[in-house]
């Protein structure tokens, strides 16, 4: 067998993964698009046509491949991030919105809003494993990063649903306030973090006891209290701080991690939903929906240095090396 | 004249002015006092706690209080311009400047002088006011502050030209509630200080020509672009030329010997 042309491909790849700047994938849920941010120059440097309402992204564990939730089209579709192209659509059940890849980059749990069901999709063999019966209307989803835990979050049932990824059996729920719209493991696993959109908190339960530990409640001066709906919740690999995404009240609150106070509310713009630390964590991405632009917070100075505008009502955020 | 003659009376009104500065501390106080009221009760009571849209120098969303604060700092130089120009009525007649006319030393040089002064009392306002500022969170970049400087000075200078030009046509300090009513309000609130311009034209659009046409705004536009350090070259240019014709004019219609002529002052 000839090898000198796997040869030359994988040198072709390390190179220009070596000189590719690290990007930014953020879906427009109403334009049906996905911008490519390059993350040096701030600039949006390509617009991906994809299939309609795209709003949930993940990247692949080997980071070649993009999974889309496309809402209205009813399917996961994969975008090959070398050519930019959709290679595949997966199963997903009907409208899909958020959905998390398990630890071993196979398992995809696609949470489907309309059916009360947890899809999980079989990224290799692109055929559904199972599907799990949940609470009505199925939100935010995340897996342990242990892999045992696959949560779900029901947003008129108000609860977590604990799916033992073992059986694919739904084994435990817990209650939290109001409309949960979306959940994150802490890096360790130990904990796990959801946010209420119209309680207006944020719960965080530990993972071993599936018991709560907090709920943290927000407070901005000279913003009515109703416009404070948590959504997206991103934490530190650091462990310092987790940032919430506080929508229509155009704020992200800093939390520390261990204390569990809010230190800052940090103004970004018009209702921000999602979240995305770049690849070397300096920077904390946010999708502003209402006013169309991805807003770049500085980690460190927990300041907010740019707003850059994107498609129209961008809603998730991945990014890449 | 040699130029040590006219360097010592250049020093000599800088040091008066800053004598007249030392013993007013009330008004160092009120200089201060007037804009942080703005930038505390006024735009706190504005509710933009939601931020205010992008507009260039900005590169992102700010509150109401980061917009105001470059206006504000140009509000302290409009008062302070006015306020130590419009002491020449009174200054000229019985002050030093009275003695000062009378020497050999040019008009022109002694009116630039005193504007030179009055500019640099007012930096240092300026200055503590933003550092007030800085702790009610309004903290435009460090280096900001520096490149502030020179935008401050040219803008200093403008208003004290005008407020030079003025004095030259007013006959009594009395006056300066006129001043106040229809130079110092209008100027302020035809401007771009307290709202964008886009937001002025939302609702009326000779309103915003107004405001396109008074000086104060490109005034308060190149503080702000140099303040995040950008140069607005539109703005320089208008703010530039401005003081250089309300200098000259200053200059020219400054008649110390007016007020003397046209006898007992008729209220």
């Amino acid at each position: 067998m000839n090898k000198k042309p796997l040869v030359a491909a994988l040198l072709l790849a390390t190179l220009s993964g070596a000189t590719q700047a690290a990007t930014a994938y953020i879906s427009n849920e109403k334009d049906n698009t996905l911008s490519v941010l390059d993350l040096d120059t701030w600039t949006v440097t390509d617009t991906i046509d994809v299939g309609e309402r795209p709003r949930g992204i993940e990247l692949s564990k080997d980071k070649t491949k993009l999974y889309i939730c496309a809402s209205d089209s009813d399917t996961v579709q994969v975008l090959d991030l070398a050519t930019h192209k959709i290679i595949a659509n997966l199963p997903s059940g009907e409208d899909p919105e958020q959905f998390a890849l398990a630890p071993d980059g196979r398992m995809l749990y696609i949470s489907n809003e309309d059916d009360a069901l947890v899809t999980v999709v079989d990224t290799e063999t692109h055929e559904v494993v199972a599907q799990i019966e949940v609470g009505v209307e199925p939100e935010g989803m995340a897996v342990s990063p242990d892999g045992r835990w696959a949560v779900n979050t029901t947003e008129t049932t108000n609860m977590l649903h604990w799916i033992d990824t073992s059986t694919y059996e739904l084994v435990e729920n817990t209650l939290v306030d109001q409309r949960p719209r979306y959940v994150q493991f802490t890096p360790d696993g130990k904990q796990l973090w959801a946010s209420s959109e119209i309680g207006g908190t944020v719960t965080v339960v530990d993972v071993d006891s599936r018991a709560v530990i907090k709920n943290i409640t927000f407070e901005i001066k000279g913003i009515h209290p109703d416009k404070v709906q948590p959504v997206g919740v991103k934490l530190s690999a650091d462990g310092r701080y987790a940032f919430v995404a506080l929508g229509p009240a155009n704020h992200v609150a800093v939390i520390d991690a261990k204390t569990f106070e809010v230190l800052e509310y940090l103004l970004v713009g018009r209702r921000v939903w999602q979240m995305a630390f770049t690849p070397d964590n300096k920077y904390l991405l946010t999708t502003n929906g209402v006013s169309g632009d991805v807003s770049v917070i500085d980690v460190d100075d927990l300041k907010v240095i740019k707003s850059v505008k994107v498609g129209r009502y961008p809603w998730g955020v991945v990014t890449v090396n | 004249m040699s130029a040590i003659q006219y360097l010592f009376a250049f020093n000599g009104v800088v040091k008066r002015e800053f004598w007249r500065f030392i013993q007013q501390r009330s008004r160092f106080l009120s200089a201060l006092v007037r804009p942080l009221l703005w930038l505390v009760v006024f735009a706190s009571g504005f509710r933009a706690a939601l931020g205010v849209a992008i507009i260039p120098p900005y590169e992102t969303y700010i509150t109401y209080e980061t917009y105001i604060a470059p206006g504000l700092c140009c509000m302290i130089l409009l008062f302070n311009g006015m306020q130590s120009s419009l002491s020449m009525v009174y200054d000229r007649e019985m002050g030093s400047m009275k003695v000062l006319l009378m020497s050999p030393i040019p008009r022109g040089w002694l009116l630039v002088s005193k504007l030179l002064a009055i500019a640099l009392i007012s930096l240092l306002q300026v200055y503590a006011f933003l550092a007030i500022a800085w702790l009610a969170g309004v903290e435009p970049p460090v280096i900001g502050l520096l490149t502030a400087l020179p935008a401050l000075v040219l803008v200093a200078l403008l208003l004290g030209s005008i407020g030079l030009f003025l004095s030259a046509r007013i006959r009594q300090l009395e006056n300066f509630a006129g001043v106040m009513n229809f130079v110092i309000f209008p100027m302020f609130f035809l401007s771009s200080a307290l709202y964008p311009l886009w937001k002025m034209r939302e609702s009326s659009e000779w309103l915003y020509w107004i405001c396109q046409y008074n000086p104060f705004t490109h005034a308060v536009e190149l503080v702000r672009f140099a303040l995040y350090q950008q140069l607005n070259i539109q703005a320089l240019a208008i703010t530039l030329g401005c003081t250089t014709l309300f200098t000259v004019l200053a200059i020219i219609s400054f008649n110390p010997e007016r007020s003397a002529r046209s006898g007992p002052p008729k209220g």
